[in-house]
């Protein structure tokens, strides 16, 4: 069934009686040609393309949930390829060019809004390398704009420039950046890989992997065996449990990120903006709630839920960013594990299993990639050879010492 | 979450830095095979969903190190040790 504005106004006539459900509920096949493990973002996207750009259709997606219960709906909805790191900006640029098109693309609206992302700089240091980041995305034809006092101050009066702590001297900032409505990344790709041949198994947990002869086979589920040709993990979060069945070790550690909603409220920030003196980033929904996060709470847990400190960390970020903020109430927080990878940078390899292949590691930034790890992992998966553009997200980079790391630290799981 | 610090008593996780696990044992790098040994020890974690022991910094408190046993499920507590008792196999 395709969208339009005809089916729409045809609907309202009916008093919206005649809507179906988007995606079947099939029952497990004996055998796929390819097993996506995880049915969030990830591995609906992967399906979707495996399936447009390479025919093949025999696919299934299985997930423990239900298709947007993991991390693809439990984000603060940012696009964004404002990188700064040769591996990355090619990969994260193809990715914005890919949420431009997307909606036409998958014939659903995903509420794609190019609202622009700017990153606060708080000292000359910090305008510095914000120059240097620009000039890395623009070397790469990436948008970037080093904006100053003024020009800040136009785009977003509400902000505490002239802190005594953390002057605002300015911002880098992408106009191309902005939000997606991130449940709606899930069930436009979920209905259009569904649209192609491919099972979606909700509350379909995988419970082991069958190794052969050093080759995967197929995986155990809650619904029985499932044979596989070949098998892939998009699972997030939970990537060192799942492939742990297949015997691997990776290098992540799983960390929760809380997230937080304000009560809706009159338009009053018109952009992504992010604090530079801490780890905060806010936007506004387009039902009016202030939606914004900070980092990680700093410890493993796959709890789906933080505690105190870093929640308080958050809110007083908020208001250094923001005073006026100070009476708003906050309507609901949440949190998401993240597979926090030992360099801020994701993986999307292949394994020293024949067949398996794996995308993990996408620490707190994986929304933002959605649609080009579906498309590289796709083609990974068709062609068994990396996509030029993520050919250094590879799992031996850790022992061969090509690092990604963008913000420059350790061999420590709390970058992004 | 409030840890148990064996000198300072239960306090509030935010006085507390975090060094994750605490069963690593770092390579003597004298070995034939070291290599992968350090890159086991630098990067791979078993990373379990269940109980975990984990490395502990009280830096707004008694400024030692210690041995936290805590179920990364449900941030449940079992225990803490001074690290310096041999509970952690990194000291």
């Amino acid at each position: 069934m395709r969208y339009s504005i005809f089916q729409i106004l045809g609907q309202a006539l009916k008093g919206n009686r005649g809507w179906k459900p988007v995606w079947r509920e099939p029952e497990p096949k004996a055998e796929y040609d390819i097993v996506i493990v995880g049915g969030g973002g990830h591995g609906l996207a992967t399906a979707y393309y495996l399936a447009k750009n390479y025919g093949l259709t025999n696919i299934a997606v299985v997930e423990r949930g239900y298709i947007g219960s993991g991390n693809i709906g439990r984000n603060t909805t940012i696009i964004r390829s404002n990188y700064g790191e040769p591996g990355n900006i090619p990969f994260y640029e193809w990715s914005l060019k890919l949420w431009e098109g997307l909606e036409q693309d998958i014939n659903y609206n995903a509420m794609v809004s190019q609202r622009g992302v700017l990153n606060l700089v708080h000292s000359d240091a910090q305008r510095d390398a914000a120059a240097r980041r620009g000039n890395a995305m623009r070397l790469h034809g990436v948008d970037a704009e080093l904006l100053d006092t003024a020009a800040v101050r136009a785009m977003v009066p509400g902000l505490n420039f002239d802190s005594a702590r953390f002057p605002i001297h300015g911002g880098l900032l992408q106009r191309r950046g902005g939000t997606v409505r991130h449940d709606a990344v899930a069930w436009g790709y979920a209905r259009a890989a569904d649209s192609l041949g491919v099972d979606i198994l909700q509350h379909c947990e995988v419970t082991g992997i069958r190794v052969t002869n050093g080759r995967a086979v197929g995986v155990d589920t809650a619904k029985g065996y499932i044979k596989a040709r070949k098998i892939a993990l998009a699972c997030a979060g939970r990537s060192s449990q799942v492939a742990a069945m297949a015997g691997l070790r990776l290098p992540i550690e799983t960390h929760v990120l809380q997230a937080f909603v304000s009560e809706g409220i009159k338009p009053l920030i018109d952009h992504v903006v992010t604090f530079g003196a801490g780890h905060f980033y806010i936007s506004q929904s387009d039902k009016g709630g202030l939606v914004f996060g900070g980092n990680i709470d700093g410890y493993n847990s796959y709890a789906q839920r933080g505690n105190l400190p870093v929640i308080e960390e958050v809110m007083e970020e908020a208001i250094a960013m923001f005073p006026g903020l100070g009476r708003l109430r906050v309507l609901r927080h949440w949190g998401g594990v993240m597979d926090m990878s030992m360099d801020g940078s994701p993986i999307i390899d292949k394994t020293p299993i024949d067949g398996l292949y794996l995308n993990c590691g996408w620490c707190i930034g994986g929304f933002k990639a959605t649609p080009a790890s579906g498309w590289c992992f796709s083609h990974l998966i068709a062609e068994d050879k990396p996509h030029p553009a993520a050919a250094a997200m590879r799992l031996d980079r850790f022992a061969s010492g090509r690092l990604i790391n963008e913000s420059g630290g350790g061999n420590q799981p709390n970058h992004h | 979450m409030r840890l148990p610090c064996p000198h300072c008593g239960e306090r509030d996780s935010g006085e507390f830095a975090y060094y994750g696990d605490a069963t690593l044992k770092r390579p003597d790098g004298l070995g034939p095979d070291e290599m992968e040994a350090f890159v086991d020890y630098a990067y791979r974690r078993d990373n379990p969903a269940g109980p975990h022991r984990e490395l502990w910094y009280h830096a707004a408190g008694c400024r030692s190190w210690i041995v936290v046993a805590r179920d990364t499920r449900t941030h449940e507590i079992f225990g803490a040790e001074p690290a310096r008792s041999g509970a952690s196999s990194a000291s």
